[in-house]
């Protein structure tokens, strides 16, 4: 019995963090300045879904919380309070709250602290008595209007426990026929609840005249449970045509005991209500507490009305998946793909001609395998929307929290992104938004005197840009003050006082560990772990993180993604007859090496000048210990990478292969972590190479690229 | 001392055994998953010497382990003729290069002796039993020792 209840329970959270999302959507809208019936409706329709349910799960908490929530919000509904700015903000933070409410509930915490304090002032702000005022005598007011049920029907059952249900159970002779028992029946009425069993045995007759076959007992049965009468059918459900069974409900009409009820306690005014005819409240009754009791006798009469308007919301139909299967799946489907690679290697090396069947059947099984690892990759992904949701909130509590009126503009909500790529992004997310709100936006008065409206605006972007998911955060604040900047990182000793930076080095100057320009140390940010921690996230996704900045027009945060964290977009190159392979994301372009383009800079290194900058030079062959320094690299082809510090590397191979796609096979679990080795794939040819970072490479390598004095064996 | 081998005096176990230049070894078969003919390892950088690279197993990264090189002796050749015993123990697999694969055998677990403690020797400790078969001496290797090490610890 607790098992399938958990699992009704773990589907009703799921469908609160819906509801929580159309919630937020809806106030979104409100925000916009619409305020019309159906945008207000579907923030109390949130509300009351949530409320409902959360009742048939005794989550007392949470219903106390939502009903205060939704008288609020009916009072908006009906017209009768303006939503003013405040009040707006309000909204916002008990939604906030609201959710916080869920997940106390969904993990067993306490409720949050802020709760009380909150409802308090939305009550009120909006002149609504504390403690949800209950509004029988306003019960003509309401427009019929769709109401979410299928939370309400546990509380069915509910409504049901006030009484022993009589259960008449008479076997016919082909229920036994047929291989049944009535033991097992009654046993799994117990189940339900106490069970009182009587049996008839005046049918019997004397041994002499019995027939052994026939159907002779007949029972009475007293229910006494949290059940109801579809249940107990459910049990004789496959008994129901070789039977005669016959439920009463002898108690009835008796009035409801409230006390039993999992519902928040009885209001007094409910006592006037009459008490509801049993047909109707055994289908529409939430529980009895007085915003029920509006929507019962609002929503009986509109039953039908009812699915009517639920198609507004009509979902697309959904199949919840285990992620684990999910991910074999993908990991089959890159099995698939390196399959693939190395069928189509061996058939053009048979030298087969071009146009022979075996070529083309080929070909349209490369299409296919593509088609389907795309399409796979897209189980996995899912839209940005829930997490920009969250970073609204990080923004609305951060600006409250240091006095700032911040709007945040969220586009492309609908971008989808590999689910890992974005629970990962959460953390670093936050964090920007936290800097843009702190650091990145001025105080009201210095944007009202720089010409500004006083709310700054952070805006939230998400697009996909060639294969890769580009997420934007950027403020209308003053810019970088670069001058203050370069002193901070000069006076904590992070760049020589005399050096010359460039603008976006001094910008780049941010993602250095421990910088922090905030004045003062704000509760908010600034506490030591910085844009650093931030690079050092993204970087971990394989992602990029930049910056730009305009003095008095704003800053922009870029980051770019791959859009999975299973496939890779590669060069493949060779070194010292090993196949490699690096991120393109990494590379910034390709050069060959002339002889003057080589500088040498200290005895064992070297320095390539391109356009004029010096690149410190890596031999990738002799940095993983596939070969001793080149006498000369002269004509050698280097890779320039670059981190998201700015600083720039020359990798140096042998050639360049081909640009691809590949699966990335993960190294750790079967070996350990190699310094400068992100992971591995397979090529086509069956072969393994290894995926490298250039990152974490170039921190370990010893940057040797001429012969040195002793050996450098071991 | 962690393998399987010389648990219960009375069952009988069974040995995979093989070629490393003129010595013979085993392994209790019960860890041996699959034997592979030879394949071209991928080196990984910084990797101990007898650590020979990561070969493809079907879709998996398989470290491959000189088993010759573990025990001291000079690195196996790596030619055709040569094996890659496919090995698990505990929830980690890896590769074993070995010269060539000649038998394998039962005997009861009372016929493994304890090897003599003789600490001049590197193989020592990675040989958990001796026996004899037909006259030959066999080492049964302890298949936890001569794994990669940081694996080994995990595992």
């Amino acid at each position: 019995m607790s098992d399938p209840m958990a699992e009704i329970k773990a589907s009703f959270f799921v469908e609160c963090e819906e509801l929580l999302e159309s919630l937020q959507d809806a106030l979104n809208l409100m925000d916009e300045g619409a305020h019309d019936d159906e945008t207000i409706n579907i923030v109390f329709r949130a509300v009351h879904s949530i409320k409902g349910g959360a009742g048939a799960f005794g989550l007392d908490a949470l219903v106390a919380f939502a009903h205060r929530f939704e008288t609020v919000m009916d009072e908006v509904r009906s017209g009768r309070l303006a939503v003013t700015p405040e009040a707006q903000r309000q909204f916002f933070h008990t939604a906030d709250l609201l959710a916080d409410e869920v997940h106390a509930a969904r993990d067993g915490l306490p409720e949050p602290e802020a709760a009380e304090e909150c409802l308090t002032e939305l009550e009120t702000l909006l002149g609504v008595p504390p403690g949800g005022g209950a509004e029988e005598e306003e019960v003509d007011d309401f427009v019929p209007m769709g109401l979410s049920f299928d939370l309400d029907l546990p509380d069915v059952d509910a409504a049901e426990t006030n009484g022993p249900i009589e259960i008449r159970f008479s076997p016919h002779a082909s229920l036994y026929a047929a291989g049944n028992d009535p033991y097992h029946l009654l046993g799994a009425l117990t189940e339900l609840g106490a069970l009182d069993v009587s049996v008839d045995l005046s049918a019997i007759p004397t041994l002499d005249a019995l027939d052994a076959e026939a159907a002779l007992l007949h029972w009475t049965l007293r229910l006494e449970g949290e059940t109801d009468e579809a249940e107990i059918r459910e049990i004789f459900e496959f008994v129901e045509d070789l039977c005669t069974l016959e439920i009463a409900h002898p108690d009835v009409m008796d009035p409801p005991d409230l006390g039993e009820l999992p519902a928040v306690e009885s209001d007094p005014l409910l006592a006037p209500t009459p008490p509801p005819p049993p047909e109707p409240a055994r289908t529409e009754a939430p529980p009895p507490e007085p915003a029920g009791s509006e929507t019962k006798e609002k929503s009986t009469p509109a039953a039908p009305a009812a699915p009517a308007a639920a198609p507004a919301a009509e979902p697309v139909a959904t199949v919840r998946v285990d992620l684990e299967r999910i991910d074999r799946l993908v990991n089959l489907v890159g099995e698939l793909v390196i399959n693939q690679a190395m069928l189509s290697q061996s058939v053009s090396e048979a030298g087969l001609p071009p146009n022979s069947p075996v070529m083309t059947g080929l070909e349209a099984f490369m299409m296919l395998t593509r088609d389907i690892q795309d399409s796979v990759m897209m189980i996995r992904a899912q839209p940005v929307k829930p997490l920009f949701q969250r970073m609204a909130r990080i923004v609305r509590e951060a600006s409250s929290a240091i006095g700032k009126d911040v709007k945040l503009r969220c586009e492309g909500e609908a971008t989808e992104v590999d689910k890992t790529v974005i629970e990962r992004l959460a953390d670093p997310l936050t964090h920007m938004i936290r800097n843009a709100v702190d650091h990145g936006l001025e105080m009201p008065d210095a944007r009202t005197a720089a010409g500004k409206p006083a709310a700054g605006v952070i805006t939230l972007s998400a697009q996909h840009r060639s294969g890769r998911v580009v997420i934007e955060v950027s403020d209308d604040g003053g810019g970088i003050n670069r001058e203050k900047v370069l002193a901070r990182a000069v006076e904590r000793g992070l760049v020589p006082a005399e050096a010359t930076l460039s603008d976006s080095e001094i910008d780049n100057l941010l993602f250095l560990p421990g910088f922090s320009t905030a004045d003062q140390v704000s509760a908010l940010s600034g506490r030591g772990v910085g844009m650093d921690v931030v690079r050092s996230a993204i970087q971990s996704l394989g992602g990029r993180i930049s910056i730009s900045s305009e003095i008095g027009v704003g800053t922009c945060f870029s980051v770019s993604l791959p859009l999975t964290l299973a496939v890779l977009d590669g060069m493949v190159v060779k070194v010292a007859d090993e196949t490699l392979v690096v991120p393109l994301s990494s590379i910034q372009e390709t050069a060959t090496l002339a002889a003057d383009d080589i500088r040498p800079l200290g005895p064992e290194t070297h320095v390539i000048q391109l356009r004029g900058a010096f690149v410190p030079l890596y031999d990738l062959g002799s940095e993983l210990g596939y070969r001793s320094p080149q006498p000369s690299y002269e004509g050698g082809i280097v890779l320039l990478t670059a981190q998201e510090t700015g600083e720039r590397s020359a990798l140096l191979v042998d050639s360049i292969i081909e640009q691809r796609q590949v699966v990335i096979k993960g190294l750790q679990r079967s070996y350990a972590q190699i310094p400068g080795v992100a992971a591995a794939t397979i090529l086509g040819d069956g072969q393994i190479a290894l995926i490298l970072d250039p990152a974490d490479l170039v921190q370990t390598a010893t940057g040797r690229t001429r012969p040195p004095q002793i050996s450098l064996a071991g | 001392m962690t393998n399987d081998s010389a648990q219960n005096p009375s069952d009988e176990i069974e040995l995979l055994s093989f070629r490393l230049g003129e010595e013979e070894y085993s392994l209790d078969i019960m860890s041996v998953r699959e034997i592979r003919g030879w394949t071209r390892a991928t080196p990984l950088p910084h990797a101990p010497d007898h650590v020979r690279g990561v070969i493809n197993l079907r879709g998996t990264v398989l470290p491959v382990v000189d088993l010759s090189v573990r025990l001291g002796m000079p690195p196996v050749a790596g030619d055709a003729r040569n094996v890659i015993i496919v090995v698990q123990t505990g929830a980690q697999t890896a590769g074993l290069l070995v010269d060539a694969v000649s038998d394998i055998f039962a005997l009861p677990c009372s016929e493994l002796q304890i090897p003599p403690e003789l600490s001049a020797d590197v193989a020592r400790r990675y040989v958990s039993a001796l026996t004899i078969v037909e006259g030959r001496m066999i080492k049964v290797l302890d298949l936890a020792t001569v794994l990669p090490e940081n694996s080994a610890e995990a595992a």
